[in-house]
């Protein structure tokens, strides 16, 4: 599986996950988030870039409960809740968030 | 309208209402419907994943050869396989004892049909009349069909044992189920999920593939959480040679909620113990999903981890964190796979499950619990499959399902059991377990959750049941994501020891504000 950008053929997993996360583009972003039904807003970019921050220095995403306390420390109570990120990313901040990030799925029993 | 098609007519709404009212049974046995699930594929594993554990990449050519040849390895290996394929007389005591039949209606996941996919290959080449006269005993060639038929439906098996508790002669599928998937893995057929995470597990410690510097932050999270609401230090120690106890947990306690807050609580045991305490960034994982796939090398790998960092940090006792499977492998094999633990003190059980230790904590008086912490709720308890049904606590018969109860209605004002036949020994699977808990097998997972649900909903309208405590961290997930599926709320779902953190009263603490 493939996705089509500008010309050029970006490989993916069944899950739509990147096989290389290094091609990952904010342009790219736009074209996953639209396969799952998304509109990415300024909010959704400011989950997208912490998650990508705490990737690279942590070669794994934040627990929801770590992304929730850095969401809250840094823009407020409104936004640093399970509920809003669910808003954001309906099916899921874990995984939906991490795939349109360009970020590996998160495994185990989770 | 007459006066009698009125009558008739009133009738009929009562009856409707009635209908309505009466809540249906969780264990329904539902019409047949032909193979309802036959096209349920779950992803297979990229070469790469194969090879780590030391599989074939892909399908090998001669899959058919090597895929007999290993029947008869495990026929000779294992006795248990060759007796189970023997001897099912087909009396259909089990045939509606499965959760994904139940819920599917597709007559391939009554157990009995599950076994013969592989008991018919079994027939066609090792034993007589299936060699002469396959028709007669229902022997069948493996084809590429066969093998197919295998993956999907040996995929929608959580190796729950429900089947075998109700099976006069103890024939177990969970076993056929993990020596099909073994012989799959042999052949270059490997599921996706399971191999995927035993490959990180190798890798990096853990199913999540969270490597020692992201463990060591998130803890340190923790503990600043837990400080924020409670004004006292209560430590998640990570690594720290010569502790007492060595705490081996599922690594969904470092990730997923409703399994962090169960994580809080043992720390918090712990901590009202005065117990010193270690985690292990290396043996950062409780669950051992080698069992699923039937690989005793991956298994005793898996194991084996366990033991080096208990030596390595030189503790005395080790303790498992709420982890179904992992209670199982930890209870059942652990000693063969990874001992002899004469290194440890042998005063205490080798290993002891979190429950165990809590419930004994509470028996010496040594807790304090604030009962009504938890008055918000009416909490009943989720017995998990493989602690049900494959191991013990304490030293009583039944301990296993005594100790969780226990520690509920030491925590909570409010308790009430779902119905008999759906706890306990006979308890019903989640849905998730051994391998199914991935998105691509979640129309089984719903499906395969209904009598739970059903049984779920009965407490909740009779008895007024809010929340319901598992000790399972695929139990605890999968709810998470199924409960809104049948109507409840997704938080319904908790951790034991969240239910135990929240009542418990520590020295020195303050009680949170809600948020």
């Amino acid at each position: 599986m493939a996705y089509e950008l500008n010309g050029e053929t970006i490989e993916c997993d069944e899950e739509g996950y990147l096989s290389n996360i290094n091609e990952w583009t904010k342009e790219l972003a736009v074209l996953l988030a639209k396969d799952e039904k998304i509109e990415l807003t300024p909010e959704h970019w400011e989950v997208i870039d912490f998650l990508r921050e705490y990737y690279e220095e942590y070669q794994i995403a934040p627990a929801i409960r770590v992304l929730v306390k850095a969401m809250k420390k840094k823009y407020g109570k409104e936004k640093g809740s399970n509920k809003y990120l669910y808003e954001l990313f309906p099916y899921g901040p874990a995984k939906q968030a991490c795939k349109v990030g360009g970020l590996p799925k998160p495994t185990g029993c989770i | 309208m007459t006066d009698l098609e009125k009558q008739v007519s009133e009738d009929q709404d009562v009856e409707d209402v009635e209908e309505q009212l009466e809540l249906p049974d969780p264990l329904e046995i539902p019409a047949i419907v032909v193979d309802a699930m036959v096209d349920l594929h779950s992803f297979e594993a990229a070469p790469a994943h194969q090879t780590d554990l030391g599989f074939p990449g892909e399908l090998v050519d001669d899959w058919q050869e090597r895929a007999i040849a290993k029947i008869g390895d495990l026929r000779k290996k294992y006795r248990s396989f060759r007796v189970y394929l023997d001897s099912c007389v087909k009396c259909g005591a089990c045939t509606d004892k499965c959760h994904y039949f139940l819920g599917s209606a597709d007559p391939k996941n009554m157990p009995v049909a599950r076994q013969d996919l592989l008991r018919s290959v079994y027939r066609r080449y090792y034993t007589i009349p299936g060699k002469i006269a396959p028709w007669l005993v229902g022997a069948r060639d493996l084809t590429e069909e066969v093998l197919g038929e295998w993956y999907n439906y040996f995929h929608q098996c959580s190796q729950c044992r429900r089947c075998s508790v109700y099976c006069p002669y103890g024939i177990d599928t969970a076993e056929i189920s993990m020596a099909a998937r073994e012989i799959m893995d042999d052949v270059g057929k490997g599921q996706k999920y399971c191999n995927e995470i035993i490959a990180k597990l190798h890798k990096v410690g853990n199913n999540l593939g969270m490597p020692p510097k992201a463990l060591e932050a998130t803890l340190a999270d923790f503990e600043e959480e837990l400080e924020d609401d409670f004004g006292i230090e209560i430590k998640m120690p990570l690594d720290v040679e010569g502790a007492d106890i060595l705490l081996i947990t599922p690594s969904a306690d470092f990730f997923a909620d409703p399994h962090i807050e169960g994580l809080m609580g043992y720390a918090k045991v712990f901590h009202n113990a005065g117990v010193s305490w270690t985690m292990s960034s290396y043996a950062s994982e409780a669950a051992n999903f080698g069992m699923f796939i039937g690989s005793y090398d991956n298994m005793r790998k898996v194991s084996r981890r366990i033991r080096k960092a208990a030596k390595d940090l030189k503790v005395k006792r080790i303790v498992f964190g709420e982890c179904g499977h992992a209670w199982r492998v930890g209870y059942a094999f652990l000693n063969t796979l990874a001992g002899p633990w004469d290194f440890l003190d042998q005063n205490y059980p080798i290993p002891q499950h979190i429950c165990e230790f809590t419930f004994d904590e509470i028996e010496k008086g040594a807790i304090t619990f604030d009962k009504s912490r938890n008055d918000d709720k009416v909490m009943t308890f989720h017995d998990s499959c493989n602690v049900a049904r494959a191991t013990r606590m304490g030293s009583n018969p039944g301990g296993q399902f005594d100790y969780p109860r226990a520690l509920l209605k030491a925590s909570c004002n409010h308790f009430h059991d779902m119905p008999e036949d759906t706890i306990g020994e006979a308890t019903v699977c989640c849905g998730g377990g051994a391998g199914i808990l991935t998105d691509d097998l979640m129309d089984i997972r719903v499906k395969g959750a209904a009598p739970r649900m059903k049984a779920l909903r009965q407490v909740t309208e009779e008895e007024g049941v809010t929340h319901m405590a598992a000790i399972c961290a695929i139990c605890k997930s999968q709810f998470t994501k199924i409960l809104p599926k049948y109507d409840f709320d997704m938080e319904a779902i908790q951790s034991v020891h969240q239910i135990v953190s929240n009542a418990i009263v520590l020295e020195g603490a303050t009680v949170p504000e809600d948020d």
